[in-house]
């Protein structure tokens, strides 16, 4: 029931995470396309619990418990990384490198 | 006679007494002295205990004494076992005998020396080493002690290493003998190969039936065997180490180079006769090694003047005379030889010591640089060392052959056996003349060595003169035993033609017996027995009257105002440019080869390049090639993220 039209907008949603990974030098937006990306996924697996059994449902708990933890930590490095360089640019964030 | 592992355990206590003490307490040379001598003679003692068992039951066979499995591996199966026979006995009372006199020497000869405990130490586990050697009862054990007393002969070579070309002549001596050690192992596995075993007493036995004479099987075991022997008995092409070999202390010339371990050669000879009767080739070409080494060695000394190198060449030149007994199949001739030889020779090498101890106490005392051993600097030493003189003299005459000394006895014996062989193969003819050649210039350089020596004015210098005095009575001691031995050790073969009872050949029969079958004793008659007797005593003579008319020791000058030589005398004092030959033909190459080829191709090249350096420079590049893409963008580590994972999406989902 609704399963293709669910699946559909995931697939929308995480294509439109990638591409904001890919095209955009934001931190925090690129943060934000992950998050989406993320939440593309829990939508998949919803739509998957409702034939494949529960276990779907309580995976999404456990993605939005990692996705907080990264977002706390992503947001204090990147607040960390804006206090040293003055910008959350990554074309401008390149010290590791060969 | 089953305590006969008391002998060479006896000498190996005292190496480790005397080792601990040279590390604990370097100067308690009593003790030293006390432990060192007294293991020989305690040991000497023993072997007369043995030898004397044996001679009261006379056993048909060996006596083997079996203690534990050394090398049970397959069906080798090597065990640690001693062996008693007469040939043994034989050896075994020449080692401690002549042994316990050296050491004896030793002690006053060495007496002033740092390193006394140290060099008795090295001396005893010598004897212990040689007693192993002739008492082992199988190839291995005997290859144990053969090692061995190379490692001694190397120890006691460079004594006092301190001097780089005593180090070297360490060095020479170690490496030729491993040519030589080569052969023995060589010899040892084909010996495997073919008979199965390698105890003496299953290789005698199974020989005649796993070997036709003349095999090609038992002609290159008993080449290789004889390889092994020209390395430890120091004869062509192997015998340079041992004129150097007297950079040691002479006591150790005297008992290794001289009496006992290069006699070892001539021992397993004698021990594997049964082999060396099945292989006439190898018989031949070890009569005739033999008899070329006996002149070529002649003639060297000949033109020496350090009066250890005239002994030396000398000792080259009668452990020819034993080859030729050995290869001649007269092998109680050889052996007969060797223990005369052990008496006379290490009576001059310990009266040269005792000669050398005084010239250099002399030099020593006056502070001169002069060469103490060089006989251009002695001369008229008859009145300062009377002892030494008269018994020096004796050794002389019996290395010269004159009779009725023990060398007189053994060489005409080996040449009447060369002699007799000559009548049915023509060129032990040749054999004979050379050694006979030989025995003339023996004659002629020994007393020439003597008249240098001892006669005419004397040349040490007018403030040492005064220095020059007679060795302490524990070295002329010895000196005074050897002599007796080299004036009566004739009687212990006296042949039947002389009235005697040729009791060492009967001795040592049952050694023996097994190759007289297939390589019977040649006879002469009588008549020809008689002429060859004189001929050798008229030789023997002319080579020393010839000396004494030839050379006047009053004419010589010490050696710093020496004219170099020319000539032939030039290249008889420069040993024919053998060493030099050497160096041109195989150490310079080889030393080329290490430097280039191993050195710097191989080790530096090779391994150092390509090996070492080449996996850090591939490992670098490879590095190189990964940190380029590690460029800090994160767009393009984003890319190739989703680039691989669709990548992967696509192998996965088909």
């Amino acid at each position: 029931m609704l399963l293709g039209d669910a699946l559909g907008v995931a697939a929308v949603l995480f294509v439109i995470g990638v591409a904001g990974v890919l095209v955009r030098r934001n931190a925090i937006i690129i943060f934000m396309c992950v998050e989406l990306m993320l939440n593309a996924v829990n939508l998949t697996f919803i739509a998957f619990a409702q034939t494949l059994g529960v276990a779907g449902q309580i995976f999404v708990f456990f993605v939005m418990a990692v996705a907080a933890a990264e977002a706390a930590v992503g947001l204090a490095i990147v607040l960390a990384v804006y206090r040293h360089q003055d910008t959350v640019d990554l074309r401008r964030i390149n010290l590791l490198k060969g | 006679m089953h305590w006969v592992w008391l002998v060479p355990l006896l000498p190996l206590a005292g190496f480790v007494l005397n080792g601990a003490l040279a590390l604990v307490r370097p100067g308690a040379k009593r003790a030293v002295s006390v432990i060192g001598v007294g293991v020989l003679v305690a040991a000497f003692a023993a072997a007369v205990a043995v030898v004397a068992d044996l001679a009261a039951t006379r056993p048909a066979g060996p006596v083997v004494f079996t203690y534990w499995d050394w090398i049970p591996v397959g069906s080798l199966h090597v065990t640690a076992a001693l062996q008693v026979d007469p040939l043994s006995a034989v050896m075994i009372l020449v080692v401690t005998g002549v042994g316990s006199l050296i050491h004896l020497f030793s002690v006053g000869y060495m007496g002033a020396d740092e390193g006394y405990a140290r060099y008795f130490a090295y001396l005893n586990l010598f004897v212990f080493f040689m007693l192993v050697l002739v008492l082992g009862a199988s190839f291995p054990v005997m290859f144990v002690g053969w090692e061995g007393v190379g490692l001694c002969s190397y120890l006691l070579i460079g004594f006092w290493f301190d001097v780089t070309a005593n180090a070297n002549a360490g060095k020479k001596a170690f490496i030729m003998n491993r040519i030589g050690d080569f052969g023995f192992l060589a010899a040892m596995f084909l010996l495997f190969q073919h008979v199965g075993a390698l105890d003496f007493v299953t290789v005698f036995a199974k020989a005649s039936t796993a070997f036709t004479p003349g095999d090609a099987a038992v002609t290159a075991i008993t080449l290789f065997l004889f390889l092994g022997c020209t390395g430890k008995s120091a004869q062509i092409p192997l015998y340079t180490w041992l004129p150097d070999a007297m950079a040691g202390p002479t006591p150790v010339s005297a008992l290794i180079h001289a009496a006992t371990m290069v006699t070892a050669g001539v021992y397993l000879v004698a021990r594997a006769n049964l082999l060396f009767a099945l292989a006439p080739v190898s018989s031949a070409v070890v009569a005739g090694v033999g008899a070329l080494t006996a002149l070529f060695a002649a003639t060297i000394a000949l033109k020496q003047w350090d009066i250890k190198k005239v002994l030396a060449y000398s000792t080259v030149s009668q452990l020819g005379y034993m080859f030729v007994g050995v290869g001649t199949g007269a092998y109680a001739a050889g052996v007969f030889h060797l223990a005369t030889h052990a008496f006379f020779k290490a009576l001059l090498f310990l009266g040269s010591g005792s000669v050398i101890h005084a010239m250099h106490h002399a030099y020593h005392r006056t502070h001169s640089p002069e060469d103490a051993q060089d006989m251009r600097n002695m001369g008229g030493l008859k009145q300062y060392l009377p002892w030494t003189w008269v018994l020096m003299w004796i050794a002389t005459l019996a290395i010269a052959g004159i009779p009725p000394f023990a060398g007189f006895f053994s060489k005409d014996e080996i040449l009447g056996a060369a002699f007799a062989r000559g009548a049915s193969q023509p060129v032990w003819y040749v054999f004979w003349f050379l050694g006979l050649a030989a025995a003339l210039l023996t004659a002629f350089y020994m007393t020439r060595m003597m008249l240098y020596t001892f006669h005419g004015p004397n040349r040490t210098g007018e403030r040492e003169r005064a220095h020059l005095h007679e060795a302490p009575a524990v070295m002329t001691g010895p000196l005074a035993v050897l002599g007796l031995l080299s004036l009566a050790g004739g009687v212990l073969n006296l042949p039947p033609l002389l009235g005697g009872g040729a009791w060492l050949e009967h001795w040592l029969e049952p050694v023996t017996r097994a190759a007289a079958v297939h390589l019977p004793a040649a006879e002469t008659a009588p008549g020809t027995e008689w002429t060859l007797i004189v001929l050798a005593v008229v030789i023997a003579g002319l080579g020393i009257v010839g000396a004494i008319r030839l050379l006047d020791p009053a004419a010589l000058v010490p050696a710093r105002q020496a004219p170099p030589e020319t000539g032939l005398g030039k290249v008889l004092a420069n040993k024919w440019y053998v060493d030099e030959l050497y160096d041109r033909l195989v150490v310079r190459p080889l030393a080329w080869c290490s430097r280039v080829v191993l050195w710097k191709g191989i080790d530096q090249g090779l391994i150092d390049g390509a090996g070492v350096n080449g996996s850090a420079a591939v490992t670098r590049a490879l590095g190189w090639v990964g940190s380029r893409l590690e460029n800090g963008e994160v767009g393009f580590y984003v890319v190739c993220f989703v680039v691989g994972v669709a990548l992967v999406l696509r192998a996965v989902l088909r």
